[in-house]
């Protein structure tokens, strides 16, 4: 897997200082895992929040210091935990077959699935058959698409399994499913997307988009 | 509480670069350490950490559990990670509770850290906000996301990793340090205060996209900054 695309500045620094809206903190956290590139550059925007809270004044603290446990052997974590799947559903459906996941049908070609979430933003699962497009949308916030299967392409590129495409609001898209395999991909959007077109507008209650 | 409390840097004395060599010259390093603290306070003025000293003490922590060093540590930290809760708009009491929290995590986890995660500072900012997402968002912390190997205990960082990691937090300091002041408010309110990129836009009367660079810049100063280190 050779990941080409990824995390905007931005977001890695957003993602960095904890105000990422969950929806796409998910969808970032998913990515960041798979990438190494991505877990370097998150490294570096962690230093300028280490920086800051090295520079912060000194709050006294009312309590000493707690009594540590005595630990007779320091466990690493649970590998299982590594990963960061227990965490992250949408890594823990990509390592399914997506067979168990009851999809919805919202157009041509083309399935969803909500995916919980607390916080702020949208997150779901959409499924397109080879071929298939996602009507041409715009985003009023931001918006991160990962490709957990397949690959799909639009104006801005082909994107494979584990590329994040990390658009903000100005971009217009009109994403396509390859025609090999067909695309499972994960979106989060900071607020409700916005389709363009009739058919769209027919689609969007289905949608929750 | 030695070598605490002033900004220092562990910049001169270049350490052999060579890894071999490295564990050799543990204890030299440490000591040109010491004398780099002492010689680059022209650098860094003002209140800080020294970073050799708290890589060191969360080695002691990884290698021996050393109650000791989790003190010192507590000491340096605790009040820091406190003040910055407050900041983030947590009450004193549930910022202390949480401060203390951050430090035991860090006392049973000290054998996975690596210099992957940047300084000792790095580690700890990182856990702090990820228990501030959990239990104040109340969210699920999607953020808990050590490297894939992270399960390979390396308690010892090389002495050229340590000194390195302690120059490059400096110059990240040094360039925030640097930035224009509405570029530091905005990094600021990001970070300490905790407010999305909108929230600022909306704070600041500015633009969203005017936010957005601001963060930009900032990033590619500290990266600059560093750019002849790593």
């Amino acid at each position: 897997m050779t990941i080409t695309h990824h995390l905007g500045t931005e977001t890695l620094m957003s993602f960095a200082a904890g105000t990422l809206p969950s929806a796409l903190s998910a969808v970032a956290a998913a990515h960041i895992v798979m990438c190494r590139h991505c877990r370097d550059e998150l490294v570096w925007c962690e230093r300028i929040g280490a920086a800051l809270l090295d520079g912060l004044p000194p709050m006294p603290l009312d309590d000493a210091a707690p009594a540590v446990p005595a630990l007779p052997q320091i466990e690493p974590q649970n590998p299982a935990r590594l990963g960061g799947n227990a965490f992250n559903p949408i890594l823990r459906l990509a390592r399914t077959d997506f067979a168990d996941v009851a999809w919805r049908r919202i157009g041509i070609g083309l399935w969803h699935r909500p995916l919980p979430l607390q916080g702020q933003g949208a997150l779901q699962l959409i499924k397109a058959a080879p071929g298939a497009a996602v009507p041409e949308h715009s985003h009023g916030g931001g918006e991160l698409t990962l490709i957990l299967r397949g690959a799909m392409s639009d104006a801005t590129g082909r994107y494979v399994a584990g590329d994040v495409a990390d658009l903000d609001a100005e971009i217009e898209h009109t994403p396509v499913a390859d025609l090999g395999a067909g695309c499972v991909c994960a979106i989060a959007n900071e607020v409700p997307t916005r389709f363009r077109g009739l058919l769209a507008r027919l689609l969007q209650p289905w949608h929750g988009l | 509480m030695p070598a605490m409390g002033e900004g220092k840097a562990t910049s001169v004395g270049e350490p052999d670069p060579s890894r071999t060599a490295g564990r050799i010259l543990w204890a030299t390093v440490q000591g040109l350490a010491m004398v780099g603290d002492w010689v680059s306070l022209r650098a860094r003025p003002g209140p800080g950490v020294s970073y050799s000293a708290m890589t060191e003490l969360l080695a002691r922590i990884a290698q021996r559990t050393d109650p000791a060093a989790f003190h010192e540590l507590y000491q340096s930290y605790g009040p820091r990670v406190k003040v910055y809760l407050v900041r983030r708009g947590v009450d004193a009491a549930t910022a202390e509770d949480l401060a203390q929290e951050t430090l035991l995590t860090v006392w049973r986890r000290a054998a996975l850290f690596s210099s992957e995660k940047g300084s000792a500072s790095t580690w700890i900012f990182t856990i702090a906000r990820n228990l501030w997402i959990d239990r104040l968002r109340k969210e699920v912390p999607w953020q808990e996301l050590p490297a894939a190997h992270a399960a390979q205990t390396s308690p010892e960082p090389l002495p050229d990793e340590v000194v390195a990691e302690g120059e490059v937090q400096l110059r990240v300091r040094a360039a925030l340090a640097e930035l224009p002041a509405e570029q530091q408010r905005v990094i600021e309110l990001a970070y300490l205060e905790g407010l999305s990129h909108g929230e600022i836009a909306a704070r600041l009367g500015l633009p969203l996209g005017t936010v957005k660079s601001r963060v930009r810049i900032a990033y590619q100063r500290m990266r600059a900054a560093v750019e002849d280190l790593k």
